[in-house]
Parts: structure tokens; sequence; C-alpha cells
């Protein structure tokens, strides 16, 4: 169907403003995962819990609109924030793997927002003291929501893996299918190692040390011993996604494809 | 009682301007430290406030309400305890 349309020639032409694939890499990716914390919003273990997944879905909510605000602008080509949410098809996303995952149990959802947020707490960080002013901006009012988060996240790893005898086993078999996407959050594509080249993001090699010692500390607390050795999948940030990602497209993109321009 | 069950916690809460903490609700969690983020969560996602205190509730000891009235009721006609009946000197000020 798109063939027959003249937007994909013109979205494949090279972009000007090398940061605009970053960018949209990042919006993407809080974007989905926004989406999957926001698939638990009345399936909550708990009342209270369910209310702190919303939250932190609605926190990379916005986020995300920051980013697409901005990557719209870095492109240029009229396209608006909700274009580019909305009208792209699974290939074109670039989110890594790991957020596109499925919640599974309430362990699965903690395992994977626990890598998540230990690499995003430390990459606003760096975002935030880089030369592109908007890219720190955004990263600087961002960073007091991913620090909640990675402290929720960690507080959780702590109590299901010190916890119950189901929590534990729970936990061991969320972290046996989760950590393998791990490695794609701080492994640069081409494009990222060329910003990197250019100082326009940071170096992923020196985010690292911060992060393993707050993962060794964690899961030294819920007596987990570290993944050693694991597989990095890699796919999603080239845009080779899971199938999942497909189906939850489907749903997210639902209004707007069923009633192009529509609006509240 | 339900082992499974999570305590109930009561919440209280200091605004930015206030200078006491309010009673705003209760929750469940399995421990203080979880009571807090859970009241973050739950109580404080409109601004409502910059300090939250949490106590378990079955610490909480409260008056009978079937002895309302002979708890209550007989300071209804002491007015004499209010300091409004002494005249106040010009000399003093702020009061």
């Amino acid at each position: 169907m798109s063939a027959t349309q003249p937007e994909p020639a013109v979205a494949a032409a090279p972009t000007a403003n090398p940061l605009f694939p970053f960018v949209l890499q990042l919006a993407d990716t809080s974007l989905i995962l926004a989406h999957r914390l926001s698939e638990w919003c009345g399936h909550g273990p708990v009342l209270e819990q369910d209310l702190a997944l919303a939250n932190i879905a609605l926190d990379l909510l916005g986020e995300a609109r920051s980013y697409y605000q901005y990557a719209a602008e870095l492109e240029g080509r009229g396209r608006t924030e909700d274009d580019l949410a909305y009208l792209r098809s699974a290939v074109e996303y670039r989110n890594p793997l790991l957020v596109e995952q499925p919640n599974g149990d309430f362990a699965y959802t903690i395992v994977r927002q626990f890598l998540f947020d230990n690499f995003h707490y430390q990459l606003l960080k760096g975002l935030k003291d880089g030369p592109d002013t908007q890219l720190a901006a955004i990263a600087e009012k961002s960073l007091k929501e991913a620090a909640y988060h990675l402290k929720w996240s960690s507080e959780w790893m702590i109590r299901l893996g010190d916890g119950t005898p189901e929590s534990r086993q729970r936990l061991d078999k969320a972290i046996a299918t989760l950590w393998r996407f791990s490695g794609e959050l701080t492994t640069p594509t081409a494009a990222e190692t060329n910003l990197q080249e250019l100082g326009l993001v940071p170096d992923y090699a020196a985010l690292l040390p911060a992060m393993q010692a707050h993962t060794a500390h964690v899961l030294a607390e819920a007596t987990v011993p570290v993944p050693e050795g694991v597989f990095a999948q890699q796919g999603g940030k080239s845009g080779r996604h899971s199938e999942h990602l497909g189906y939850l497209l489907t749903e997210l993109q639902y209004m707007q494809r069923t009633y192009p321009g529509l609006t509240w | 009682m339900n082992n499974s069950e999570w305590p109930l916690w009561e919440v209280f809460i200091r605004s930015k301007q206030g200078l006491d903490h309010k009673h705003v609700g209760s929750l469940h969690a399995a421990d203080a430290a979880m009571a807090v983020q859970n009241a973050r969560d739950v109580y404080t996602r409109r601004l409502e406030g910059v300090s939250i205190w949490v106590v378990e509730s079955k610490h909480i000891h409260a008056s009978n309400p079937d002895e309302a009235a002979e708890f209550f009721d007989p300071a209804a006609d002491k007015v004499y305890r209010h300091p409004t009946f002494y005249d106040v000197p010009d000399s003093i000020k702020h009061m």
C-alpha cells in the first residue's frame, strides 16, 4: 500500500541534521516503553503499584513528546510529532529490542524497567551536559523522573530477589529471558558512533562503569548473582524488531490509522 | 486477618506552604520504605506536598465515637477557657 504513496521515498532521503535519527531513536524508545507500561493500567498487582506504573508511563510519554517535537523540527520536512509517532511502520522504529518486550508478569516488567532505567539515567546525565542545548534541556527535565524510576525499579529488584521463593523464582526467570537485551542499549550503531565522535552523544563505554556498579550493588542486595557472558541480542536500533512491535504499534496507532487526522 | 495482605498505613503530607503534615488517606505497603514510595505515587501526583510521613495504622489509637458526648460536649459551655477576656494594653503590639 505504501509503495503507491510518495511519502516513504521522501523519508528515505538522507537528512541534513545527523542528530535527527538519534533523537527519533530516543523518542521511539520512550514511547514504546511508555505504551508497554500503560498496558498495566487497571491490571497492576495492587492499586499502589498500578499507579506507580502509570506514573512512569506518563513520565516517559512526556519525554517522548519532547523528543518527537524536536525531531520534527530537526527534520524540517513539515512532519509533526504525531506523524512521527503514529504514521511510521515497525521497521522505521528505532527503539532497542528491550523496551518492546511484552510485560509478562510483574517480575518481567521490573527487570525490563531496571535494565532500561539504569542506562536511561546515565544517558540523561551525559546528555544534560552535552553541546546541543535543546537535547540538554530535555535531558535535564527528564533526569529527575529517571532518577525516581531507577530507585523504584531497583527497590523492586531487591524485594523480588530477596523476597519469597516464588518471587525469587519469577525474578530469576525474567533475568534469564531479558538480560540478553541489555547489551544493545550500550552498543553504539554506526550512526551513534558518528555522533559520539562529533561529541554530540555521550560515549557509552564511559557510562558502563557507573551502570555496572549500580547493577552489582542492587543484585548483591537482592542476593542474585550478576549474569555473566550473556549474549547481546541486537537489532531494534537498526529497525530489525521482534514480532512484538508490530502488535504493539497496531494498538498504539489504531486511532490515527483508522481516523486520519483525528484530534481530541 | 489475611497474612497475604500488606498492612495498612496512614499517610500525612506537608504542602509547600504548610507547616504541619495533614492526613490525606491510607494505603497498603509491605514496610515503611515501600509505604513512603507508594505515598509519593498515590498522593503527590498533583504537587500536593514536599514532605511525607507514614505510620502503620495499627499504631494509631483513637477516641471512641460512643464516648463523644462525655469526651467533648462538656467543653461547649466553658467559653471562659478562651483567652479573650483580657484588655490588651495599647503598648502591646503584634497580638
